[in-house]
């Protein structure tokens, strides 16, 4: 098992070893027993108890719709639980609204952040607060200083002076982080915070939420990423179908078990597969120029091959040109320079018609906004590039029978669930979502397969039987791009692999020869991420 | 999601039933705010309505009236149908069908000539021709331009409009004429009438076109892109369908449908070309369209039902003797509350 190894860096000294984690914490601060939320036709939360420590970084681990979310939701303030209580230091609490919770010291950080671009950290934090010399605004310079006080204390390396769009995001999330201290939150709530950033980023996260629960914050932390989980959490609650399944002691499980709990049965985690066997190069790509949407450029000189039979993996951190280059190659973004050709024919700028023509099937990273017509059948959801074509079309007609009997083989041969195809495909849960694509891409028998983002939001068993036909693909002879922000994803899919960094591919390597540090790095634009200890030495001389 | 469980039982409804009882239930509550309004107008609401549906189907003749009425409306909603599937809103069927009448006046008024099955035919494609010019023209600015379509089309409307009453004044103007109207058609150029009613081919047309329109959105791949297009331009774009060309074709085919409409109204009533051929049928078959949900057989209901309010009103006017203002106004609060009752039933079967 390939896991995301810490990555310390220099020493940094306001950090934490691993071994010095307290583990002692006791008393409870927060209980819910027995909580119910029910929504029409679901039951999102049903019976669920859970139990926050002082001290404890206690984790919540579930597949999509497992229930994590509504369970946060309803402790926030957001919902109203249907059943059940909320004990708070051992007082039922009644929330109605989220600035309840904010007042009882509740603090979450949602995936998407709530940040004015325009506004300093400072002004962010203050905004819709009360001012204590209303009508004027706090005075800054008092808010800048109780703000780099507490950015010290926690290790958040945040100045509060600075504009939050120059922050890159992992420095917008930790703003997230200091809005819900300087509210005075005892007890944080953090949704997925790792899906957006870099392996770096991320652990430098994990480092910061010890610091926080170091310093008697207590932590919930939502993931379904299971060595995050592991590495960083005191115990784990693992939810399923909206029951919890067990609470249990990290130090005492593993990931697989954890899977298995989360999934109801046995998950591979790693895919296996055998050594490709790459042969004639089927897309080539050379010196490609492109525009991002407000027309500044974004693919400087972007060249390489993916061969019949392989997989090539584009790693970077999102938007760093992946997007542009996908869109490029599809027909769907025109490039200013270079060349792309599939099977020795020159596509570049060619419609995404001709492009499909020429054997290109594209699995859209906006699943959404390119891949699924929401209010469409799945039927017709399958047949979209090919209603056209015999014999879903004949003698100029739509052939229902045609394209009912396509989509009933291969919903079933791909296993999207679904009562019907006649349903809408925007009533499909993401992982079926997904795999209706993948068919519907698989069906055209392409030579060469864009895969970007493939997996993302899905869960373990959807990531699974994603992995598995690809590689499937791949050892049929296909040749892949496959484009993902998920490095642990690239790792267990790539032959090799490409990293994007500021619209430049900068470095290919081998998988056998790929090292996730330096990978890292390269991602990060060859520069280490500043450590807590750089910004920090102000204070800490 | 939504936090009530209160709306559960009309979530369950089944649609049918709803896209039924909305529109009937929402003509009730019209007609009762209605009733207010002609109660302040110290009049007797019952009667009125009783003039009202009376006038509306209440014999031959008045059948006759609303299925005219419900000729124009149809024609211009079903081509609107096509465009608005495509979420192209194309605002401008009132100019069109000027442009449609004008091209076919002129036909109509200097190829007299012609054998009759000749110049019908004639007349008929050369308004189809005027309505596509003039919907091209949105469609150029939209698809190279990238001009609003809705902004286009409402301003080719006045266009469109004051040059029909430039012309009727100036260049058209019937020879040793005082009004601003144009020479009168010849008989010829009427349309044969069916069955011996003052029913005619026009009213035909739309209702052959029913199928059509139906057939083309559901059972052709060009009818499947359209649809893709409106459901969302960009997944049809990736899909390899050629939006600008989807978005060209059902803006010309709702201006042809439009200038249809305009040259068989012209032919068949007004017989000269002048200002003031059309009482905003262009702008009432956007409701008709909408109304009918997009959907051929609803748009034929809808304007069934809107051309029996047009001619209901008349009759409660002329008839019943309230004022034309107020009859306007009950018919207007219909439409109202069959919208408002059909967008909310709408909502909550979304949700």
């Amino acid at each position: 098992m390939r896991g995301v190894p810490i990555i310390g860096g220099a020493a940094k000294k306001c950090f934490l070893k691993k071994d010095t984690k307290l583990s002692q914490a006791s008393e409870t601060i927060l209980e819910m027993r027995g909580i119910v939320k029910k929504f029409p036709g679901v039951i999102a939360n049903d019976g669920v108890d859970f139990e926050l420590r002082k001290g404890e970084i206690h984790a919540l681990l579930g597949e999509n719709g497992a229930g994590k979310t509504t369970l946060m939701n309803v402790l926030y303030g957001l919902y109203e639980p249907d059943e059940g209580q909320i004990l708070l230091n051992g007082k039922p609490i009644h929330l109605k609204t989220a600035r309840d919770a904010i007042a009882l010291g509740l603090g979450m950080v949602h995936q998407h952040f709530m940040l004015v671009q325009r506004f300093t950290v400072a002004e962010n934090i203050i905004l819709g607060q009360h001012s204590p010399r209303e009508p004027h605004i706090e005075d800054q310079k008092a808010v800048y200083a109780r703000l780099k006080k507490l950015s010290d204390r926690y290790c958040l390396s945040i100045h509060p002076e600075a504009e939050v769009w120059t922050l890159s995001v992992g420095e917008q999330q930790r703003v997230e982080i200091l809005k819900a201290l300087y509210r005075g939150a005892e007890i944080l709530i953090l949704d997925e915070p790792t899906a957006v950033l870099t392996p770096q980023e991320a652990e430098q996260l994990l480092e910061i939420i010890r610091v926080l629960a170091k310093e008697g914050k207590s932590v919930v932390f939502i993931s379904h990423k299971l060595n995050e989980v592991l590495s960083v959490s005191d115990r784990i609650t693992v939810l399923r179908d909206g029951k919890v399944i067990d609470t249990v002691q990290a130090s005492q499980t593993g990931q697989e078990d954890l899977a298995r709990k989360m999934v109801g049965r046995e998950v591979l985690l790693q895919v296996s597969k055998n050594p490709a066997q790459p042969k004639e190069a089927v897309l080539v790509v050379e010196g490609l120029c492109a525009n991002d949407a407000r027309e500044l450029q974004t693919l400087y000189d972007v060249g390489f091959e993916v061969k019949a039979g392989e997989i090539l993996g584009i790693a970077g951190v999102a938007g760093n040109g992946q997007t542009e280059l996908e869109q490029v190659i599809a027909g769907l973004r025109k490039a200013n320079a270079g060349r792309v050709a599939i099977c020795g024919e020159d596509v570049t700028n060619a419609s995404p018609k001709e492009v499909g023509n020429c054997g290109l099937a594209h699995i859209p990273s906006d699943r959404y906004r390119m891949g699924v017509l929401s209010d469409f059948t799945i039927a017709e959801n399958l047949v979209l590039q090919r209603i056209g074509q015999k014999p879903f079309t004949r003698r100029g007609w739509l052939n229902w029978k045609a394209i009912r009997q396509q989509a009933e083989e291969l919903v079933k041969s791909f296993d999207v669930r679904t009562p019907s195809i006649e349903m809408a495909a925007g009533k499909l849960s993401g992982g079926n979502a997904q795999k209706m694509i993948l068919a519907r891409e698989l069906a055209r028998q392409p030579r060469i397969l864009i895969a970007a983002q493939p997996t993302r939001g899905l869960d373990v068993s959807a990531i699974e039987y994603v992995h598995r036909q690809l590689i499937a693909q791949r050892d049929a002879g296909e040749a892949i791009l496959l484009f993902s922000t998920e490095l642990q994803e690239i790792l267990t899919l790539s032959d090799r692999i490409a990293v994007m960094y500021e619209g430049r591919i900068v470095g290919v390597m081998d998988i056998d020869q790929a090292d996730i540090n330096e990978l890292g790095l390269m991602m990060a634009g060859g520069k280490g991420l500043p450590s807590c200890e750089i910004l920090e030495t102000g204070g800490a001389a | 999601m939504s936090k009530s469980t209160t709306t559960n039982q009309e979530r369950h409804l089944p649609q049918a039933l709803v896209s039924i009882g909305a529109p009937v239930l929402g003509c009730l509550i019209g007609l009762i705010i209605g009733a207010f309004l002609i109660l302040l107008a110290k009049a007797d609401p019952i009667g009125a309505y009783q003039t009202m549906l009376k006038g509306a189907f209440g014999g031959e003749r008045q059948i006759t009236e609303t299925l005219l009425k419900a000729g124009p409306l149809l024609l211009i909603a079903l081509g609107l149908t096509t465009a608005f599937r495509a979420k192209i809103w194309n605002i401008g069927a009132e100019g069109q069908y000027y442009m449609g009448a004008l091209f076919g006046g002129l036909v109509a008024l200097y190829l007299t000539d012609l054998p009759r099955p000749l110049l019908l035919t004639l007349m008929l494609l050369a308004a189809i021709v005027g309505g596509m010019v003039w919907a091209y023209v949105a469609a150029f600015l939209k698809v190279r331009m990238g001009m609003n379509e809705i902004i286009s089309t409402l301003m080719l409307n006045y266009i469109a409009i004051l040059l029909m009453e430039y012309l009727a004044r100036g260049p058209l103007q019937e020879p040793g004429g005082y009004l601003p109207v144009s020479a009168q058609f010849d008989k010829v150029t009427k349309l044969p009438l069916l069955f011996g009613t003052r029913v005619h081919l026009g009213v035909l047309i739309a209702v052959l076109l029913v199928p059509v329109i139906y057939t083309l959105l559901w059972s052709t791949p060009l009818g499947f892109r359209v649809r893709a297009v409106g459901s969302r331009a960009s997944v049809a774009r990736y899909a390899g369908v050629n939006v600008e060309k989807i978005i060209v074709f059902v803006l010309v085919l709702s201006g042809g449908f439009a200038g249809l409409a305009g040259i068989i109204e012209v032919a068949t009533l007004h017989t000269r070309l002048k200002g003031g051929i059309s009482q905003g049928y262009g702008f009432s078959a956007i409701l008709v369209a909408l109304l009918g949900r997009m959907n051929p057989i609803g748009v034929t209901v809808a304007a069934l039902f809107f051309a029996a309010l047009i001619i209901g009103a008349e009759s409660m006017h002329v008839v019943y003797g309230l004022p034309v203002s107020l009859a306007d106004a009950i018919q207007a609060v219909i439409v109202l509350s069959v919208l408002a009752v059909d967008a909310t039933a709408r909502r909550r079967m979304d949700s």
